[in-house]
């Protein structure tokens, strides 16, 4: 029977009551006495000087309280970048200014060129209307190897050239990866994009700045995945406030997916605005206005090499990847296509030699971020295609080669900087064979095929760093931040439990499995925990929720703050018991002596914690409240295989997914259920980007998709039901719950499998096809049939 | 959206009437013009809706066999109502999804004439008659281009009448974001000849492929436009597909309805 508490039960998610019933607290719920509103005037143009703006006629209109431009920002600091990369040549990255409103230049069409504090919304945008704003319509620099060509107009005028960085990993192992590559039996080439997508999380961005005079604090209320952070970042570097005299809060967020993550000048805004107008100042993006300000993901132009030896062994990898950072440096940007990205390239496999080289351009488009994945998707993709390429010039099965090459033995230190702990790629290779029926394929080919169909499978594994971060690692490479975690666990004098973490969620399900340990680890039921998180003023500085590091850092916080409580509990029960310590066992929420039949219950010790009449007053404090902060040893490496089969129709390029598998390795789980929803969701997102998502920009920088007109999101019936396994279990060996993270997974594993089953099947109608960008449209897939 | 006064006449000439105020438009479904309007991208003075006309709902046949649908009526139901031309059932059917098929009307879907919606392909290759509070328009005089009618300003449709035929048949292959029709091929058989209409796929709006219509009404089968395709001049070329895929699939969907026709 299946556990119905703790660790491994699947109770349903106590938050979606809220959620579903329509009683969720979301930043746009929230009205603020007195509140104005704010609209952005943004640039319709990718790229432009700002000749001059004139307020007269628009300040005039009715319900205008004022009208901010860049010159009111002067005085203040810009966006701030969290990571900086060092280039092949040790020197940092290029690091442009970016200003909370466009001072003298627009760089990508949405920049905010002035924004209007109004008495409703609705006067703020006919207002925003009368602002006559003389711009001169400069070149745009949207294609990147165009962007780097000599004498390419600039992004930034003050910087050297669009080349943010040019990064070389690992650097000094480049010459005998160019040797492996002379002495190779068999080099594989593949040239790809990894396609630009919007996040578009269901809630759009919220914030609300709102000043209280009296005692001198700001609060922003906003949409975020990590308020610690907006509150470090925003009031250290922009706006100056201490962080004793700002409150963020981040109530119920509607998904976020990396796009939450970040500092953006709005919020700014708003809490500047609040202070300067002593009135809260609120801004709600539209769902037109997210497709422009919000950060986008991937975008790299990638050409990738696999050298094999004469058995077909990995011997070297060489990449060459351009990745697009648009127009300004948003908050993680740098760190995405290298560090995320080029210490994944090793993927399952024991390639002994790889070197990754990575562009990272500016042009005038929306700043590119963390998305999802960030930068494993990119990796995985090029990695699990050209692997699948190989395997059809030799002639050999990509199953059977992938198999031939994985990782064996662990821990196992990568030519890429990182150590994988555990892992069985055998394991869930197995797995993954048994679900996707392997034997039946043929005939289920040929099935499609009485149908005039084309059918075809595509296989590929994946392997992530989650858990991010040591903090001591990633600050050498460049981190601006630590990447620990925190909780504060408080126990009631009548035995309950609220847990103040710095995780935060915004869709994956903290509050029903965080007291999942909770319950186990004391012996309780889960509904006597309860999780509080997304405000800085009642939870511990932590770092927010992404990186699939939740429950890894987040959740290994709160075992370490919980084994503090226990200690102390023990100490109280054996002071009620009048025994030893050493002598005092916890089990299903009672404190008993060891070999004995005396016994307190939990409720008894922290009552006497709260009333301590009978109490060791000498040795220990009154109360049970214990804070820990986490800092993991290394990353997590979740890993899988994951398998796509695929109908296309000849006569019109459509694809569609008949089957979809998915095999994780994600060590031990505390909520299968929640689990499977993740792997659902991410492959819906990977089916989405591999099949219909594409955020396209035409030579002006325009956006193409810039709606859901033209912008495709996955629907239900894009997708298939999904088989899902996560029977294959090797424990994270360094953090205490032995968990490794989830949430990114299906977004990581799935593309490649779509497209190698994409190409499986043309190839199976005799077209002599390797490879079509994403997404595999139905005009892309017949262009390429027909081309 | 800026704000506009509302009007919801009872009756036809209540309508007429409060159209002919400066810049006031018609409403059906709002499924157009209420999501321009609130991108500001539209600005009427005045909203008129033609929900409250009981004269312009519903479906009835006419004494020349035609099935007659009011103006007014939504596509609900005519996918419920319109069994007696099952072709045209089925097109109403397939048009956005259920939220939008219980506001969009007929009336609306044909005044505005998206160059990408069903419901042109539909009515021009049944032949239909466009009947207005003034007049009664030929299908074949009624589409000018994208987003142009013959309708005169202020001028309201109120019925349109299809000629049953005896066989048809509508394929939609769906633009992948929109769903709209990336190409929508309605095919028509009459005693008389064969009708094919096609929406999506030109710069000029819905168009009828006169080569296919004359091959198909010496021989209705896909055969006879084995290798027929339109030529790719004049056709839509976008981020969802060139020219050259939409001309290839009005062959691919035409040959399909032909077939599905029976």
């Amino acid at each position: 029977m299946p556990k119905d508490n703790g660790i491994g039960a699947s109770p349903k998610r106590r938050e979606d009551v809220r959620f579903l019933s329509g009683t969720g607290n979301y930043t746009d719920d929230i009205q603020v006495n007195g509140q104005a509103y704010v609209h952005f005037l943004r640039s319709d143009i990718a790229h432009a000087n700002i000749n001059g703006i004139n307020l007269d006629a628009a300040s005039a209109m009715p319900g205008v309280i004022k009208i901010f431009t860049g010159a009111d920002f002067e005085g203040v600091g810009g966006i701030p970048c969290g990571w900086q990369v060092t280039d092949r040549h040790g020197e940092p990255m290029q690091e442009p200014a970016h200003p909370v409103l466009a001072q003298g230049k627009v760089r990508y069409v949405g920049d905010q060129i002035a924004a209007v504090v109004a008495e409703t919304l609705e006067q703020a945008r006919d207002a925003a209307e009368a602002i006559e704003v003389d711009l001169e319509e400069l070149p745009a620099v949207v294609d990147m190897k165009a962007a780097l060509a000599d004498g390419a107009t600039k992004v930034h005028d003050d910087l050297t050239s669009n080349l943010c960085y040019d990064w070389g990993f690992v650097e000094e192992n480049k010459p005998a990866v160019d040797a492996a590559f002379e002495a190779a039996a068999h080099v594989t080439t593949l040239e790809l994009r990894n396609n630009r997508l919007v996040a578009n999380p269901m809630e759009p961005r919220v914030a609300i700045g709102d000043f209280n005079r009296a005692t001198g604090e700001s609060t922003l209320y906003t949409t975020s995945q990590n308020p610690h952070v907006i509150r470090l970042l925003m009031g250290a570097f922009v706006l100056g406030i201490p962080e004793h005299k700002l409150r963020v809060v981040a109530p119920d967020v509607g998904g976020g997916f990396g796009t939450k993550i970040f500092h953006y000048a709005e919020e700014a805004f708003c809490t500047f605005a609040a202070k300067a107008l002593n009135r809260a100042v609120k801004w709600t993006s539209t769902r037109s206005e997210a497709f422009i300000s919000d950060a986008h993901g991937r975008d790299h132009v990638t050409k990738i090499e696999l050298a094999l030896d004469a058995d077909n062994n990995f011997t070297a990898l060489r990449t060459d990847t351009y990745a697009n950072m648009g127009a300004y440096l948003s908050t993680f940007a740098p760190s995405v296509p290298t560090w995320l990205h080029g210490t994944l390239m090793a993927g399952n496999y024991k390639t002994p030699l790889i070197y990754v080289n990575v562009k990272a351009v500016f042009t005038n488009t929306v700043p590119v971020d963390a998305y999802r994945g960030a930068g494993r998707p990119e990796a995985t993709f090029q990695l699990e295609r050209v692997v699948d390429k190989a395997a059809r010039e030799l002639g050999v099965d990509p199953i059977a080669l992938r198999r031939q090459n994985f990782i064996t033995e662990f821990p196992y230190a990568t030519p890429v900087a990182v150590e994988y702990d555990t892992g069985d790629y055998h394991g869930t290779m197995d797995a993954l064979e048994k679900m996707a029926d392997l034997s039946g394929f043929e005939a289920r080919r040929k099935a499609s095929e009485a149908k005039g169909k084309l059918r075809g499978f595509g296989v590929n594994c994946y392997i992530e760093a989650c858990g991010i971060a040591p903090s001591n690692l990633v600050g050498q490479l460049g981190a601006r931040a630590g990447l620990y975690e925190s909780a504060t666990v408080r126990v009631n004098a009548t035995g309950g439990l609220v847990v103040m973490t710095g995780s935060h969620s915004h869709g994956q399900g903290h509050e029903t499995s965080f007291p999942q340990v909770i319950a186990e680890m004391i012996g309780i039921d889960e509904s006597m925990v309860e999780i509080v998180h997304g405000d800085t003023a009642n939870t511990p500085m932590g770092m927010g929720t992404y990186g699939s590091r939740s429950l890894a850092v987040g959740g290994s916080a709160m075992v370490r703050a919980t084994e503090k409580i226990i200690a102390k509990a023990k100490k109280i029960a054996a002071h009620l018991m009048e025994a030893a310590e050493a002598d005092i066992e916890l089990k299903d929420g009672a404190f008993s002596v060891a070999g004995t039949d005396k016994s307190v219950a939990w409720g008894d010790v922290t009552l006497a914690a709260y009333v301590p009449h009978n109490y060791p007053l000498e040795d220990i404090e009154p109360g049970l409240e214990e804070t820990a902060f986490y800092d993991p040893a290394n990353f997590t490496y979740p890993s899988g295989a994951y398998a796509c089969e695929v109908e296309v129709d000849p006569d019109t390029g459509k694809v569609t997914i008949e089957a979809f598998n998915a095999a994780d390795d994600f060590g031990n789980i505390v909520n299968p259920m929640i689990v499977d929803g993740q792997v659902h969701g991410g492959i819906g997102q990977g089916i989405g980007q591999a099949l219909l998502e594409n955020a396209a920009y035409d030579e002006n920088g325009q956006l193409l998709s810039a709606s859901y007109m033209d912008y495709a999101m996955p629907r239900a019936s894009d997708v298939p039901f999904y088989g899902v396994d996560h029977s294959s279990q090797t424990p994270c060996t360094h953090n205490p719950l032995g968990v490794k993270g989830c949430g990114e997974a299906g977004a990581i594993g799935s593309p490649p499998a779509v497209i190698n089953a994409v190409v499986d099947a043309l190839r199976s109608g005799g077209h002599d096809i390797h490879h079509i960008d994403m997404p595999v449209s139905p005009s892309r897939v017949w262009q390429a049939m027909n081309g | 959206m800026y704000n506009f006064d509302f009007e919801k006449p009872s009756t036809i000439a209540d309508a007429v009437s409060a159209l002919s105020a400066e810049d006031a438009q018609a409403l059906g479904g709002g499924q157009t013009l209420l999501p321009t309007m609130k991108q500001r991208l539209a600005s009427p003075s005045k909203l008129v809706s033609l929900k409250g006309i009981a004269e312009m709902q519903g479906i009835c046949t006419g004494d020349d066999g035609a099935l007659c649908i009011g103006g007014a009526t939504t596509h609900a139901d005519v996918a419920a109502g319109a069994g007696a031309y099952p072709g045209l059932a089925a097109l109403a059917g397939g048009i956005g999804d259920p939220a939008v098929r219980a506001r969009g009307t007929i009336g609306g879907s044909l005044a505005n004439n998206d160059p990408s919606a069903c419901y042109p392909a539909g009515a021009l290759a049944s032949g239909a008659t466009f009947v207005t509070n003034a007049r009664e328009i030929a299908a074949d005089d009624y589409f000018q281009g994208m987003f142009t009618t013959a309708l005169d300003e202020g001028e309201i449709l109120t019925e349109v009448r299809f000629p049953v035929p005896e066989a048809s048949n509508y394929q939609k292959f769906e633009q992948p974001a929109s769903r709209f029709a990336l190409v929508g091929v309605f095919v028509a058989k009459y005693a008389d000849g064969v009708r094919v209409a096609v929406t999506g796929a030109s710069e000029e709006g819905v168009f009828r492929w006169t080569e296919a219509e004359a091959a198909l009404s010496g021989n209705f089968s896909a055969n006879a436009i084995a290798d027929m395709t339109p030529g790719e001049d004049g056709m839509i070329s976008d981020l969802h597909g060139t020219a050259a895929y939409r001309a290839h699939l009005v062959g691919v969907l035409t040959r399909r309805a032909v077939t599905a026709a029976g």
